[in-house]
């Protein structure tokens, strides 16, 4: 706070003690060039996304003025010949089955992993198992796919054969075609495992906030350990793990690499997941945006906009009910 | 409460009673067991894993194997698990009552999925390497030395190689790190230094960043940067940008992170020392926590070097050496180990194994050294403060 008084009175020179000092604690005129520039700075993120958003809402504009409502409500996407149809209910569907697929294999694996790093491994050993599952996190999607498609895909037909015979009393497990692999389903898997580690990291940030002594409380009044889990920290760690689904289904939607390596696509809505095709909004546009005509590289970009404000919207949510997650470096 | 043990276990009455003497310095010997029982739990555990033996072997009549690295039915795998849950289950709950079984068949259920976690990571490591490391290996430095225009599919291993890719990813990370660390640096100060409606905006947007999709950042460079260039637009400099953009939010949140760990007193102490603001984070915040802001650069490095998605329609790939990253196509590892796996013949998949080692040892090695660095604690490293020689002599 500046206190200006007339007449100013410098420091240093004679005092006339009725005066008060100009005191001046503000930023000096360094300060603000230093402020500028972090503003700068900042400023350019706020530009890139803007800038992507405008592009992609500006180039999505001839795709959407050609087939007009056809776009969310039919789903044959075919980009090449006179009369290119771009309906993407197909990959919009297999889009969100990966992803819900992927939060269901990963949901358990990483409350438990939580659990066992925050309540069951020795205290030495937890600082290694979190840096393994950091790991997990920066390991290439490439990798991931490699994994997916050259050793899961085989070691996995059985366990597809098996549920296609004896659980087909649920409708998406039946496979008329016995044909197996490069399905929905192993996307949903190697998915699912590349969002273990931030539901993981999320769900155990939150669950060591829980307090301390009413666990301890569970565990002095006779309670199991089980009984601590089950009744103090994962009530109080529910809102925080939906968060980490949440974010995990932003990245599960986002998944290109490894659903382009597994599955064969076919664009259509596929309701057998244990079989090749279905379809997938990243690994479509990946798939053809090179290689289509103009027109069809905007409805690709359609595409890309609806999965792109989708994602945002989840994040957002995510954020809001997360908090701040702790960026843990050590 | 289902947390409560029905029967509470008889606590020692003597010693509960408030003695009369002050509290003994002398800790008791072993602190009380209060889950009932004396069988150990690994006996537990042992027996049902016998049992668990013995039942494969009299239905398959072949002891139970698995070896990590090759192919293994999963369907197995999954009937044992169970088979044991049930066993260790069933032997628990008749010698210890119910409620202790639950409680150790749900800590085995924990362990054993969160072990499950780690699973897929170790065969994907030991795959690159039991498959990578051959590529690499042979004939040493040719892999990575030579570029894949003269491979054809039938080619021998020695004629391939990533040299092109390696170049082409030097650069484009190189190049996007240029630009990425000192607006996330920046950024990441303005952040933890100013807590105006304009910071608040900006760590909403960063935060919903995190999740861009990588395709979505290829996408855009293609729209803004290839499209309006023709057929000439591809380069590697178009990939540095879309991976710029997937490296800014990791970078910013991380730094941000790390800066907040600085205490306010260190701050205050500078202001109150007549520092202005600018010269209080630019010398005394930046570089106490100088470690922790070299892992966040080195996290962001180690995301961007095996994102391919970003880079398939900017970089476009090629089979041959370009060493100028602002004129044509260029390669990069990630993208080209997936397209050789594309190409789907024998040899270029193998190549593309030898590509994905060559990966993995980058991100390793990357990570290990952010790790190391970022476990180092602020403030632990003096600051140093430079004195002129001709004012103060140090004794």
């Amino acid at each position: 706070m500046t206190v200006t008084v007339q007449p100013p009175v410098r420091a240093g020179t004679e005092l006339d003690t009725d005066v008060p000092l100009v005191l001046n604690p503000g930023r000096t005129r360094a300060d603000r060039v230093f402020f500028a520039a972090l503003m700068v700075a900042s400023g350019i993120v706020l530009l890139a996304i803007g800038a992507i958003l405008t592009f992609l809402i500006i180039y999505s504009v001839p795709a959407v003025h050609y087939a007009g409502a056809s776009i969310i409500t039919s789903q044959h996407f075919a980009a090449l010949g006179n009369k290119p149809k771009f309906g993407l209910v197909g990959v919009l569907v297999g889009t969100v089955m990966i992803a819900v697929l992927a939060v269901c294999v990963a949901l358990p694996v990483s409350i438990a992993a939580a659990l066992m790093i925050n309540e069951y491994a020795p205290r030495r050993a937890r600082r290694l198992l979190t840096a393994v599952i950091d790991l997990l996190a920066v390991l290439p999607s490439l990798l991931y796919g490699i994994w997916g498609l050259e050793v899961l895909n085989s070691e996995a037909y059985n366990v597809t054969v098996w549920l296609s015979h004896h659980a087909d009393f649920i409708p998406l497990f039946r496979e008329p075609d016995a044909t197996y692999g490069h399905s929905i389903f192993l996307c949903g898997i190697v998915v699912g495992i590349m969002i273990i580690p931030i539901v993981t990291s999320v769900s155990r940030e939150v669950m060591s906030q829980a307090p301390r002594d009413a666990c301890e409380a569970a565990l002095a009044l006779g309670g199991t350990k089980w009984g601590m889990v089950t009744d103090v920290i994962l009530p109080f760690a529910r809102n925080g793990i939906l968060g980490g689904v949440l974010l995990g289904l932003g990245r599960a939607l986002g998944e290109t690499v490894a659903v382009l390596l597994i599955l064969s696509q076919t664009n259509l809505v596929h309701s057998h997941i244990l079989g090749p095709g279905g379809g997938d909004i990243p690994a479509l546009i990946a798939n053809l945006f090179t290689t289509v005509p103009q027109l069809g590289k905007s409805a690709l970009t359609v595409a890309g906009l609806v999965l792109f404000a989708t994602i945002l919207v989840i994040n957002f949510v995510a954020r809001r009910i997360v908090g701040r997650p702790q960026v843990r470096i050590t | 409460m289902s947390a409560v043990v029905q029967s509470p276990p008889t606590v020692d009455a003597m010693a509960l009673r408030p003695s009369a003497s002050p509290p003994s310095e002398e800790r008791p010997a072993s602190r009380a067991r209060f889950a009932p029982g004396a069988v150990p739990e690994f006996l537990g555990c042992l027996a049902a894993a016998v049992a668990l033996m013995v039942v494969v072997f009299i239905l398959t009549g072949t002891p139970v194997t698995w070896n990590i690295s090759s192919e293994t039915d999963l369907g197995l795998l999954v009937c044992c698990l169970l088979t044991f849950l049930a066993f260790y289950g069933v032997l628990t709950s008749r010698l210890h009552g119910t409620l202790v079984a639950k409680d150790r068949l749900a800590t085995t259920c924990i362990w054993t999925l969160g072990l499950v976690a780690l699973l897929p990571l170790i065969q994907i490591l030991l795959k690159v390497v039991v498959e990578g490391l051959p590529v690499v290996a042979a004939h040493f430095p040719a892999f990575l030395i030579h570029d894949m225009a003269t491979a054809g599919p039938s080619a021998p291993v020695w004629t391939g190689g990533m040299g092109n890719a390696i170049v082409g990813s030097a650069e484009q990370v190189g190049l996007a790190t240029i630009y990425t660390v000192p607006i996330s640096m920046l950024t990441a100060t303005y952040l933890s230094e100013s807590s105006s409606a304009f910071s608040r905006l900006v760590r909403t947007i960063v935060d919903c960043m995190m999740g861009t999709p990588s395709i979505i950042a290829g996408l855009f460079v293609f729209l803004f940067w290839v499209k309006p260039r023709g057929t000439t637009g591809y380069s590697g400099f178009a990939a540095s940008i879309a991976l710029g953009i997937l490296m800014l939010p990791v970078m910013i949140r991380t730094a941000e992170e790390v800066i907040r760990v600085v205490p306010g007193s260190l701050r205050e102490a500078a202001l109150a020392l007549g520092s202005p603001r600018w010269k209080v984070s630019l010398r005394i915040v930046l570089p106490t926590v100088r470690s922790g802001l070299l892992t966040a650069a080195i996290l962001g490095v180690a995301l961007a070097v095996g994102e391919t998605a970003p880079t398939l329609f900017t970089a476009h790939g090629s089979q041959e050496y370009n060493f100028n990253p602002f004129h044509g196509v260029q390669a990069n590892l990630p993208l080209q180990a997936f397209q050789l796996i594309f190409l789907a013949s024998k040899n270029y998949v193998r190549d593309a194994w030898g590509g994905a080692f060559i990966l993995v040892f980058l991100v390793l090695t990357l990570f290990v050294i952010a790790r190391i660095l970022g476990s180092s604690r602020p403030g632990r490293r003096p600051i140093r403060i430079r004195r002129r020689r001709k004012e103060v002599s140090v004794p």
